[in-house]
């Protein structure tokens, strides 16, 4: 019991125990290595989101603006199922780091159940806005709106995959406590589309 | 249930150096709940937009950065992993913000 205890509150000295992180600095590379990935991932999103907020009033006149089509209500509950699942992802990896390995494939699912729906409620929205006369040429802005949300929407579809993945690997008994760190990594993946779902609603879809 | 125990107290534990102690499951659904808090205030500023005239925008923008901060350093463990990770994490955010007034001030004075 008390071993369980240490492999709950330290998942990353049961791997360096193991030797996993016997590295030049001490860190996992394949952790670093994520970190480095989503730190070039702040610039591309900082180049679609700016992007955007350029030609988001360069609408011709008559022509369809943000304000006029976008859902706020819509939109927030499609924040909070996002929200939500970064909650779950969490709550697997301090599942996996107890050994408690069918609470972990719980909420794995639970968490790639989340991003689809979430992903569900934009292919929703896309439908919507292009019935109402918004296409992806319509004009600059929907190409901008498209283009932005779009990226993110593969974002969570590349995300559910891997999770989808994880949940496999976990269901065939290969996702150990020694391997918390595999769940960790996806972990910030999604949680970090998160954060750009956090920016995007604000900036996109909530400031005048 | 199972034999599995988790450490009573502190809920948050700072281990080594390197600082690997993750949060409990109690730290992290308080988290989510003033993550919900926060979008709801977020999105209660929608229909008041009237009310508060030129606030909404500064408003939206501090609960906006607070949300982050709460993501990246409990849910991406941040506050209790080694500091190179927010290095690089800072890093990739300070050039994307670069790239925002880079655009912004190149169609601004250059257009």
């Amino acid at each position: 019991m008390a071993e369980t205890t240490l492999a709950a509150s330290a998942g990353y000295d049961t791997e360096h125990h193991t030797g996993e992180h016997a590295t030049a600095t001490g860190i996992s590379n394949t952790k670093l290595g994520m970190w480095v990935f989503l730190g070039s991932e702040c610039m591309l999103f900082g180049g679609l989101i700016s992007t955007y907020l350029l030609y988001k009033d360069r609408v011709p006149e008559g022509g369809i603006s943000p304000r006029d089509i976008y859902d706020i209500y819509f939109t927030s509950a499609s924040s909070f199922v996002l929200l939500m699942s970064s909650l779950t992802m969490v709550l697997a990896l301090a599942a996996v780091q107890r050994a408690d390995y069918s609470r972990l494939k719980l909420w794995l699912f639970t968490t790639a159940l989340l991003g689809s729906t979430f992903i569900a409620g934009q292919i929703y929205e896309f439908t919507a806005f292009t019935r109402e006369g918004l296409g992806f040429t319509t004009n600059i802005f929907g190409s901008a709106f498209y283009t932005l949300t779009g990226f993110h929407g593969v974002h969570v579809t590349i995300g559910i995959v891997m999770l989808l993945s994880v949940l496999i690997l976990a269901i065939r008994g290969k996702i150990t406590v020694e391997k918390a760190e595999t769940v960790e990594i996806v972990g910030l993946y999604w949680h970090f589309v998160d954060i750009v779902w956090i920016l995007i609603f604000t900036i996109i879809y909530l400031i005048p | 249930m199972s034999s599995v125990s988790t450490p009573s107290a502190p809920e948050v534990k700072h281990g080594d150096e390197h600082g690997h102690d993750h949060p409990s499951e109690k730290t992290y659904i308080k988290i989510a709940l003033i993550l919900v808090v926060l979008t709801a205030t977020e999105v209660a500023t929608y229909p008041a937009e009237d009310v508060l005239g030129s606030l909404v925008t500064p408003l939206l923008l501090v609960l906006m950065v607070i949300k982050f901060w709460y993501v990246a350093a409990f849910f991406m463990h941040l506050k209790f992993d080694t500091k190179l990770f927010s290095s690089v994490f800072v890093a990739g955010v300070v050039t994307g913000l670069a790239v925002y007034i880079a655009t912004l001030s190149t169609f601004e004075f250059f257009a």
